[in-house]
């Protein structure tokens, strides 16, 4: 093959991600990063600036909806890296060779109904007549209904179930590439169970920590549907105000801006997580 | 005599398997063990009980006379270097080192000390702040050594760490664990199945086969005098017959084998054989001699004490100091003997005639 000939595999190769990113990515978001400067001054009149960033700083309902949903999306994914990681330490250290294939397959499963259907699954299981409920009521526990949708333990329980696949994978792949040596060096040169937890299993799983966290935070700081259906009204997710100016008010200027400030803050809240963790992005998600 | 380890009847089943099957054995306080054997002969599996990593299925270990079975492997005052070193990838030079120091609860400035002492005796004085990846494969041997050593254990197992170096290295390190042995002057247990390795190091080898011990002994014992014919196989290289005995007279065995060659030998094992048993005959390329031109005539001549023929020159197998040629016997045995490189054999072709000769003590047999 010459060079002009693998240039071109090259190119097309390429093509199909290159106008993936443009035309789905790039040209929408500097769309929408256009429309969040501009300003409605009369009937179809408008100008440039700030003014839809500014209304957002004045007003405290805005940011105190973006503040709690950073804090409950940094929580999630905590409780995620929690649940998980003893899922996946066991998947790829304890579990057999063919058992292997069969747990990661269980994580797999929430992943093949869609996101409306696994919410109203939730909604069935803890609704004030739902199956839960109706048990409790059953064996005595409570008098009457309990309603167990719409607070906030709810959208947290509904989100750790949709994003653990996300924090596992990474983190079954980094396990899975510890030589169990390691381990058995830990305790042989006389560390606890602690010890060897803490000093070099974590270390060791540190860039698939971050990256399943990464990807968790993430995906919860931008999940619409989960929080709306079993959150309610109170949910109070960021996602739902954006929704709200673009569709409900029609104030898509605002909307925008809306957009626009949540991708820089959870970017930021990425930032700061790898600062923190003396990781780098090319050590965790890009980690080939 | 004082033991540093000593093992038990010791037996480890999985499930109907029996990967190690009444092991006993002691070591004296400061020498070279090492236990040699074939891929699958439970060495391993007899390592990780010494290191607490299985548990035994009967039998007792000992370390320094106090039985060590109970005891997780942290608690144990034996440390093991491992086939990959298992040196921590996140950590650098200094803090492998001070890992096992920090378990115990040392103190900074104790941890500084001791890390800079063990590294001097090392020989890598200034590789503290390193990483693991900047280091050579050699390097990273002692450092797993000195990781190991820091903590002043009573008994050091090392689990073929020479394995995954290219030949040189290797070569090179025997060496070099060897005086590190005698610098820290503790017991290293080493499993390896390189005889060289186990030879070169050791003060008593005990080659391993099927989960037993075949023989226990001096590196010279084991290739002077095996026991068994799988010893005499294993240690050294050999060349081997089975036969049936003819005649027994003075200790001296005449035996034909298969193909008719007559051969004298010596029993290995002292026991007595009788007219028409069925027998191994070893001889080592090493032990026979070779005769060119008017020699090879007078060897008929030669008298008693010696098995000699006539013989035809197959193919030489140049390699060096360790060169070899493969000879024919007139009844069609081929017999490996060593070529020395000295330029005596320089003239030799294939096809010539020759004559090769060894003594009768050299030929060592076992009842088949």
């Amino acid at each position: 093959m010459n060079h002009a000939q693998k240039r071109l595999a090259f190119l097309l190769l390429f093509a199909p991600f290159f106008l993936w990113i443009l035309l789905l990515i790039v040209l929408p978001h500097i769309g929408v990063f256009i429309l969040s400067v501009k300003e409605k001054v009369g009937m179809g009149v408008y100008e440039y600036g700030l003014g839809n960033y500014i209304e957002f700083f004045n007003e405290p309902v805005y940011w105190n909806t973006l503040l709690r949903t950073a804090v409950m999306s940094i929580f999630v994914t905590i409780v995620t890296l929690i649940i998980g990681f003893p899922i996946a330490y066991y998947i790829a250290k304890i579990a057999r060779q063919r058992a292997k294939a069969g747990l990661f397959l269980l994580c797999l499963i929430p992943l093949w109904v869609s996101d409306l259907v696994r919410s109203f699954g939730w909604i069935v299981l803890l609704r004030e007549t739902g199956i839960v409920s109706s048990f409790l009521q059953y064996i005595g526990i409570v008098s009457g209904p309990v309603e167990f949708l719409y607070n906030d333990a709810t959208v947290v329980v509904g989100l750790v179930y949709t994003v653990m696949l996300f924090m596992i994978v990474p983190l079954v792949t980094t396990l899975d590439g510890m030589d169990d040596s390691l381990i058995e060096a830990g305790f042989n040169l006389g560390g606890s169970r602690l010890t060897v937890l803490r000093r070099i299993i974590i270390p060791y799983a540190m860039p698939g920590i971050i990256s399943g966290c990464i990807v968790v935070f993430m995906l919860t700081a931008g999940s619409y549907l989960t929080p709306i259906l079993l959150g309610g009204k109170n949910s109070q997710w960021f996602t739902e105000q954006i929704y709200e100016q673009f569709i409900t008010r029609f104030n898509w200027e605002s909307g925008a801006a809306f957009g626009v400030l949540l991708l820089i803050f959870t970017s930021i809240t990425v930032w700061i997580g790898l600062r923190l963790s003396g990781q780098t992005l090319s050590s965790t998600v890009a980690k080939t | 005599m004082q033991y540093d380890l000593t093992v038990d009847n010791i037996t480890k089943n999985f499930d109907l398997f029996t990967a190690v099957d009444q092991v006993s054995f002691d070591i004296p306080s400061g020498s070279f063990f090492s236990i040699l054997g074939p891929s699958g002969c439970g060495k391993t599996t007899l390592m990780r009980m010494i290191a607490g990593f299985e548990t035994p299925t009967s039998g007792d270990i000992r370390i320094k006379g106090d039985s060590v079975v109970a005891l997780p492997p942290n608690r144990r005052n034996v440390k093991m270097v491992f086939q990959h070193l298992a040196l921590f990838p996140m950590m650098n030079v200094q803090e492998n080192i001070a890992y096992g120091l920090r378990c115990r609860g040392a103190g900074k400035d104790e941890i500084t000390r001791k890390v800079g002492e063990v590294l001097e005796r090392i020989g890598l004085p200034d590789s503290a702040n390193k990483e693991i990846s900047q280091l050579s494969g050699g390097q990273k041997q002692r450092i797993a050594i000195a990781r190991c050593m820091v903590l002043d254990p009573d008994v050091l197992l090392l689990d073929e760490p020479l394995g995954a170096l290219d030949l040189k290295l290797r070569e090179h390190m025997k060496i070099e664990l060897k005086s590190l042995q005698h610098e820290f002057d503790t017991t290293f247990v080493y499993i390896t199945h390189d005889q060289s390795e186990a030879l070169v190091m050791s003060d008593n080898v005990a080659v391993m086969k099927d989960g037993r011990f075949e023989q226990v002994g001096s590196p010279q014992d084991l290739y002077h005098n095996p026991q068994t014919p799988f010893v005499a196989g294993f240690v050294g290289d050999s060349n081997r017959w089975s036969g049936k005995v003819k005649d027994v007279s003075n200790g001296i065995i005449t035996a034909t084998t298969e193909s008719g060659l007559t051969l004298q030998s010596k029993s290995a094992t002292g026991d007595t054989v009788s007219t028409g048993e069925e027998i191994n005959i070893f001889v080592r390329p090493e032990a026979v001699q070779l005769h060119l031109g008017d020699e090879a005539a007078q060897l008929a001549s030669a008298g008693s004490g010696l098995n000699h023929m006539p013989v035809t020159v197959e193919s030489m197998l140049f390699n060096g100091a360790n060169s070899r040629i493969l000879v024919n016997t007139q009844s069609g045995e081929r017999i490996e003997v060593d070529l020395p490189q000295r330029g005596e054999h320089t003239t030799l072709r294939n096809g010539d005639r020759i004559g090769i000769s060894w003594a009768q003590s050299q030929s060592l047999c076992f009842r088949g």
